[in-house]
């Protein structure tokens, strides 16, 4: 009886063994990567979406492109200056083809233009970008854009929207998720999506920039960061992103494995309500009734940046993948000021100015926060929350899933107006212009004009909102930054926000493959070399 | 159900905070409600996704802005793949152990049997999901870690279980998702084993002098069959409903992956839509299982059928 059960187990055995031995090898340019999303459609103006953004670079170019660090560089227009104070003129690359063939003109920018700002049932749409302008075609290489009052971020707009062959300016998102019309003129040609499998692009052999060294690139959608890296070890793939924090000294130690690391624009920051009006639950005596905000009064604000011990959070939670943060940019990016630096941890400062302030006698703050959507988020708020209880602010966290979240930090509370006193949120560039924080987070809320969206503590400052908006009115980019750094040194010495760090992006790749990141935490696949 | 899971999703929070970029212009948020309907009174929503429903559209994904049902057509392959490989590996290996075990209760391969089948009710799948690909891909270097392999058309169904590839990328997934159900198995087929050895029919069949091997399989394996397959049937439809946890860890494309970001994104339409799916699943298993309790049990058929 033993032996007739397990003869066809040994079949079974005879099958495996034959199944693992039949080994395959990878072909040798092409190059596997795995990544941590996909995008949620091939067309590039389905939805604004950092992963579809990157995504369509690869496919498609915009008149104007971003370098790693969000650097403005020539794409499909070799040149822009603004004609007068209204205009920017766009001098437009000749010789560039389409992956069908089609010749690229200003024709295509008109079309492109018109369907990005047009796509029907976008969750996200492009139109951002081309509200309020005029799209002129002076010849078939020189591109006008006007808008109603002095505009000087026109290229940075521009730089948003992929390029597509005006034939397709009726095509349906579907014909561009099936490939039919996603033909831009980027440095790669799609070439098969199987959606939550495989994205696999071929190398453009016309190109119009720096040939690319990859005859092929297949992506993976890899969630889980754990099979990330061992998909790597294992040489599944050549490349990964976002190798989770717990991996990473097993990668670092080994021989054939290289790891990138870049202080990335994710900011993580704390918010406090800064006003009276309404008072909220979340802040109250020590038997529980609640009180004003004391966070109106600026030394509390400073005294809570002092109490946070930065370092300890980067060294102990983010294992070292965070870099303490005073403002909005990180070094050597756009807007970043070099007087700024992140407030040292400083326990007596902080109860002084308590003190001075008039809470010595303490009172319970209720901070909140969203969990699992920024990296180690929870445990970020945490051990804020026991470093303000103790400088005498009786600290409890309270997390939530970030669809929770998002819905209540932003209208939660009575009249729809934002719920929270603290709160702990993130925040990246994504325009990769300077006053785009400012114009978010820092300048009084006015809906109807689009100023202040994020401002939900109520910080007002009228000097730093004129800085803001002359600014944004001036065609001198280079006088527009220096006011915006400015703007910003103003309102982190009033702490309207109270930054925390920068986010440490992380890659790693087989030997021998190279990659160029920035301030990005996004993928770039171009700058995938060998 | 529907109505359910409609107003929990529409109670935890707004799908267009999710979806807006943050830095969009203020009307943007205001125009995709608009848009995705979600502007309107809750009930009038429901109304409205409850006349789509009777003809038959469930909603377009707020997310991929394609019909949910489609979503969920094109990764059911995948999942379902998985899951017959999963309820094969489970039933070739749990059957032939379950009858043994039945058959040699006081053997030492019986213990080792049973109580390596208790790790298998109780390791969680996750870790064991990891643990199979630090051995079998890291270490060893046999196995692809994740995703479905080359697929090819057999009887015009897409599926990787006919490559060499395919089947590579399938062993761990399947044996992970299948590890639960071998146990049960086992512990099922053992249990009815004893039970129908003691039974009169199969003494007389022994003192009759036939050969074991056919007293098992003629004689005792359909009268233990029945409440296995009632077992299997129901377990296969979980197999493909809550594939999730080996889905997200091998990063298989199927509806597990669909759903955790579904729920996540609150991409209602899709999360009704699965559900509704799931609801169906089970209701055709059932009818499965009854269909087959008939051609396998003679005292159920139908008196017309004499």
């Amino acid at each position: 009886m033993k032996q007739k059960l397990l003869k066809p187990m040994g079949r079974v055995t005879a099958v495996l063994i034959w199944l693992v031995s039949s080994t395959s090898y990878l072909v040798a340019d092409d190059l596997k990567v795995a990544l941590a999303a996909e995008p949620t459609s091939m067309d590039p103006h389905y939805q604004n979406l950092t992963i579809n953004n990157s995504f369509a670079t690869q496919i498609y170019n915009a008149l104007v492109l971003q370098d790693v660090n969000q650097n403005l560089i020539p794409g499909l227009a070799t040149s822009w200056k603004p004609v007068d104070d209204r205009t920017w003129e766009f001098a437009l690359r000749k010789n560039v083809k389409f992956h069908n063939g089609a010749a690229f003109t200003a024709g295509d920018v008109i079309a492109s233009m018109e369907r990005a700002a047009n796509v029907p049932n976008s969750p996200s749409s492009f139109a951002t970008f081309t509200k309020g302008k005029q799209f002129e075609m002076v010849d078939d290489f020189t591109i006008r854009v006007s808008t109603e009052k002095p505009y000087p971020f026109t290229p940075n707009d521009m730089s948003r929207i992929s390029i597509i062959d005006s034939a397709f300016l009726k095509a349906t998102t579907e014909d561009f998720n099936t490939g039919v019309a996603s033909h831009g003129t980027g440095p790669f040609t799609l070439s098969k999506w199987l959606p939550g499998d495989v994205i696999e692009i071929a190398r453009n052999e016309n190109y119009w920039g720096n040939p690319m060294e990859w005859d092929r690139i297949i992506v993976k959608p890899i969630k889980d960061g754990t099979t990330r890296t061992a998909a790597l070890i294992s040489g599944d793939v050549d490349f990964i992103e976002r190798v989770a924090p717990s991996d990473l000294p097993t990668l670092e130690k080994r021989e054939n494995i290289e790891v990138f690391k870049s202080v990335s624009n994710r900011l993580l920051y704390l918010t406090l309500h800064m006003t009276d009006n309404p008072i909220k639950p979340f802040v109250t005596d020590k038997n529980g009734t609640p009180i004003k905000s004391p966070f109106k009064d600026i030394r509390m604000r400073k005294a809570v940046s002092h109490a946070i011990n930065r370092q300890a959070i980067s060294d102990r939670v983010m294992d070292g993948l965070s870099s303490p943060a005073g403002q909005f940019s990180p070094k050597g990016y756009i807007g970043y000021s070099s007087k700024l630096t992140a407030d040292p941890y400083d326990m007596a400062l902080a109860k002084k100015l308590i003190a001075e302030a008039g809470y010595s006698d303490g009172f319970k703050l209720t901070v909140h926060g969203p969990a699992g959507r920024y990296s180690n988020d929870t445990r970020i708020l945490e051990a804020i929350a026991q470093m303000l209880s103790s400088v005498g602010i009786e600290t409890s966290v309270e997390t939530m899933p970030a669809s929770v979240f998002f819905k209540r930090f932003a209208r939660g509370g009575p009249d729809k107006k934002p719920e929270f006193t603290a709160a702990m949120s993130g925040y990246a560039n994504g325009s990769g212009e300077p006053s785009h924080p400012l114009r978010i987070f820092i300048h009084t809320k006015q809906k109807e004009r689009g100023y202040g969206p994020g401002n939900r503590n109520g910080y007002s400052n009228a000097d730093v909102d004129k800085m803001i908006e002359d600014g944004r009115a001036s065609m001198d980019v280079e006088e527009g930054e220096k006011a915006f750094i400015k703007a910003t040194e103003i309102a982190m010495n009033e702490y309207a926000l109270i930054p925390i760090h920068h986010e440490v992006a992380t890659w790693a790749a087989r030997e021998g493959i190279s990659y160029e990141n920035g301030a990005l935490d996004s993928t770039f696949l171009h700058n995938i070399r060998k | 159900m529907s109505l359910l899971v409609f107003f929990m999703i529409h109670i935890v929070g707004d799908p267009v905070d999710m979806l807006v970029n943050p830095e969009s212009l203020p009307d943007e948020i205001e125009r995709v409600r608009r848009d995705f309907g979600l502007d309107k009174p809750v009930h009038i929503q429901y109304w409205k996704f409850l006349m789509g429903a009777l003809s038959g559209d469930l909603g377009n994904s707020y997310i991929f802005g394609r019909p949910a049902l489609a979503l969920i057509a094109e990764r059911f392959p995948a999942t379902l793949e998985l899951a017959l490989a999963a309820l094969f590996i489970a039933t070739a290996i749990g059957l032939p152990l379950g009858i043994y075990a039945g058959l040699h209760p006081n053997k030492w391969i019986t213990r080792l049997i049973m109580s390596s089948s208790v790790l298998g009710i109780s390791i969680p799948t996750f870790w064991l999901g990891l643990m199979m690909i630090i051995v079998f891909s890291v270490s060893l270097g046999w196995l692809p870690v994740s995703g479905r392999g080359e697929t090819t058309y057999v009887l015009g169904i897409e599926s990787s279980m006919f490559t060499t590839d395919g089947l590579k990328h399938i062993v761990m997934p399947a044996t992970n998702l299948a590890l639960f159900k071998i146990a049960l198995v086992i512990r099922l087929t053992r249990a009815g084993t004893e039970e129908v050895m003691r039974l009169d029919f199969i003494k007389f069949c022994q003192a009759r002098g036939l050969p074991s091997k056919k007293i098992v399989w003629v004689h005792l394996l359909p009268n233990i069959l029945i409440p296995i397959i009632t077992v299997i049937a129901i377990e296969f439809g979980t197999l493909i409903a809550f594939a999730t946890v080996t889905e997200s860890i091998f990063a298989w494309p199927g509806l597990g992956k669909l759903i955790i970001d579904s729920i996540v994104n609150l991409d209602r339409p899709v999360v009704v839509a699965y559900l509704l799916f799931v609801v169906t699943l089970f209701l055709i298993l059932n009818l499965v299982v009854d269909i087959l309790y008939a051609v396998l049990d003679p005292r159920v058929r139908l008196d017309g059928e004499k």
